[in-house]
């Protein structure tokens, strides 16, 4: 439904000139939810601007709905962009407007209904984000939940076949972004809207994307579906969606050290689909006869799907206990090895995934 | 100077007030209002962004606000007989009048509409609107309370430039002030327009609040 190709957009300026996207390469499949998540800066605002050309894009091209809108002359992009909603993080509703006003907003511009047809149109619409009654409301009366509510039903005014939202939960308090997010959802599901979502939460992801990417210094560093991710070995996403806290201190449990009088080895397990059901742990246990000390975990519900993923401590060193994973990994299951924080990347070689980790730290201190 | 003497004066030249700041309030908004909303759109990323246009305006709005009214009257006079064919009398006042106001009313517009936040533009373009649709659906209403804010401060101007008009026999308030009151001593008279003036003053500024007030939805 929105293909991206090759996406540059590069602000110019005097001194240096600010590159904010990078070669951006995006396909979001017609009927899903796709959630573009990355710290602030990372260029995936203007990477969502770029969708509908609010922002022109230095290079490349974007197709919504198999039409080249970078190809297209200002009338046509405009007849385009009816078809493209948009919800913002500031809601952008007219003040001068009531919230049924606001929602005939784009019919008026779009100018194929009569006024009756109109107003009938916009009190369905505000019937589906449940404000049927605050239909005579100005936005100043409304809660930030409403505004956001009348911003949809605006959006989806001139049946689009595309949502974009540009940080549409970021200004809500946690209770309303879930109930905005159910909204989402519904609205995905019940109309079949594309919904291309832009967030610095991995909440947001968590509760309503079926695919997501992730953006670091206006490139994109990794994308796939939920499920591709968390079956993926060391997603930086899927460690992000499943937070184990960072990983613990050396002190006797460095894996493959040889320091230390009790080693053990502290694996990092992805469940998903099936293996969630199974008691694999306690099989594990059972078949090597070995103490499974249990670090953290967190289970939830992604799109339906049980998934989740949890912390575990072997006794020995990972040498000792590479049959104990392979019958994890043969079950199915993610199985990382976590190494402490305190050995530097370097050290560390190319199977800990540490680079990853100290990126994925930092998102997360900026989604905090 | 009795009051049943006064009284027609008073009247004819209260008429001839609210002609000329009637008329002259008319082709202020008809000018300005789009000299207003083009210094915005013309301005550096905005929807019509060309600095050479925003620069040339500015300067005329400039040049226009920094000429004193009365210098302003007498240095327009071959221009106001260009378009009315006379320089005397309230048709010649209304020239200069809207003259003078038109820079001071597009300032406010641009003010008015500078303050319109820049995210329900790009709403509206998001939504396929063009330029001219974006400023009439959302530019304009979005301001309108401002904008009569603008209008009320633009007319109270007018009532006192009008008096400055008077001088060139334009009529008025405050030509009858200047003539019977200043002229001749007749201090009731000077008293009675006065008064009528702070009245026409509070009238005007009541009802420019009160539709302000009712337009804005806050």
């Amino acid at each position: 439904m929105i293909e991206i190709n090759n996406l540059t957009k590069v602000y110019p300026a005097r001194t240096h000139p600010v590159t904010a996207l990078d070669g951006v390469d995006l396909s979001v499949a017609a009927g899903e939810v796709y959630g573009v998540v990355g710290r602030s800066g990372a260029g995936k605002s203007t990477l969502i601007r770029c969708v509908n050309l609010l922002e022109r894009p230095t290079s490349g091209t974007v197709s919504v709905a198999g039409r080249e809108l970078t190809a297209l002359s200002g009338r046509q992009l405009r007849a385009e962009r009816r078809r493209i909603g948009m919800v913002f993080q500031h809601f952008n509703l007219l003040s001068s407007r009531s919230a049924r006003e606001n929602v005939e907003l784009p019919l008026e511009i779009g100018g194929s209904l009569t006024r009756r047809e109109r107003r009938a149109r916009a009190d369905e619409l505000l019937d589906v984000v449940g404000l049927a009654d605050r239909a005579e409301a100005h936005p100043a009366q409304l809660s930030g939940g409403q505004k956001q509510r009348v911003g949809i039903a605006r959006a989806l005014a001139a049946d689009p076949h595309v949502l974009l939202s540009d940080e549409a939960t970021s200004a809500l308090d946690p209770e309303t972004t879930r109930s905005v997010l159910r909204l989402l959802k519904e609205v995905n599901e019940r109309l079949g809207v594309t919904v291309l979502l832009i967030t610095h939460e991995m909440d947001v992801v968590k509760a309503v994307c079926d695919s997501a990417a992730l953006m670091r210094e206006g490139r994109i560093v990794e994308s796939g579906t939920i499920s591709d991710l968390l079956t993926r070995e060391r997603s930086e996403l899927a460690r992000e969606l499943f937070q184990l806290g960072p990983a613990p201190e050396p002190a006797g449990s460095e894996s493959g050290s040889e320091s230390e009088s009790a080693p053990t080895t502290v694996l990092d397990v992805t469940f998903h689909g099936d293996s969630t059901a199974q008691p694999l742990i306690s099989q594990l246990a059972r078949t090597y006869s070995v103490d499974v000390t249990i670090l953290g975990a967190a289970i939830e519900t992604v799109n339906g799907q049980t998934v989740g993923r949890m912390r575990i401590g072997l006794p020995g060193r990972f040498e000792d206990n590479v049959v104990q994973v392979g019958f994890l990994r043969e079950r199915g299951l993610n199985v990382e090895t976590v190494v402490p924080e305190t050995v530097t990347p370097e050290a560390a070689g190319p199977e800990t995934g540490a680079p990853g980790n100290a990126a994925a730290d930092s998102l997360q201190e900026v989604a905090s | 100077m009795s009051w049943s003497d006064m009284q027609p004066l008073l009247w004819q030249a209260s008429l001839e007030t609210f002609q000329m700041v009637g008329w002259s309030a008319l082709f202020t908004v008809l000018i300005g209002l789009p000299i207003g909303l083009l210094l915005v759109l013309t301005d550096r990323g905005a929807l019509l962004a060309n600095a050479a246009a925003n620069k040339a305006l500015g300067t005329v709005v400039n040049v226009g606000r920094s000429l004193p009214f009365i210098i302003l009257l007498i240095a327009i006079t071959p221009f106001t007989r260009g378009i009315v064919g006379t320089t005397i009398g309230v048709d010649a006042a209304i020239v200069p009048l809207a003259v003078g106001a038109v820079p001071f009313f597009a300032r406010l517009v641009e003010t008015a509409v500078r303050e319109v936040d820049r995210g329900l533009i790009e709403a509206s373009q998001a939504m396929g609107a063009s330029h001219l649709t974006t400023v009439r659906k959302v530019l304009l209403p979005e301001s309108l309370p401002a904008l009569v804010a603008g209008l009320t401060t633009t007319v109270i101007a007018l009532v006192g430039y009008s008096a400055m008009a008077g001088a060139i026999g334009g009529g008025g308030l405050g030509d009858l002030a200047i003539r019977y009151g200043y002229q001749r001593f007749e201090n009731g008279l000077m008293i009675a327009t006065v008064v009528l003036l702070i009245v026409l003053v509070q009238i005007v500024q009541l009802l420019g609040d009160f539709t302000a007030k009712r337009l804005a939805h806050r």
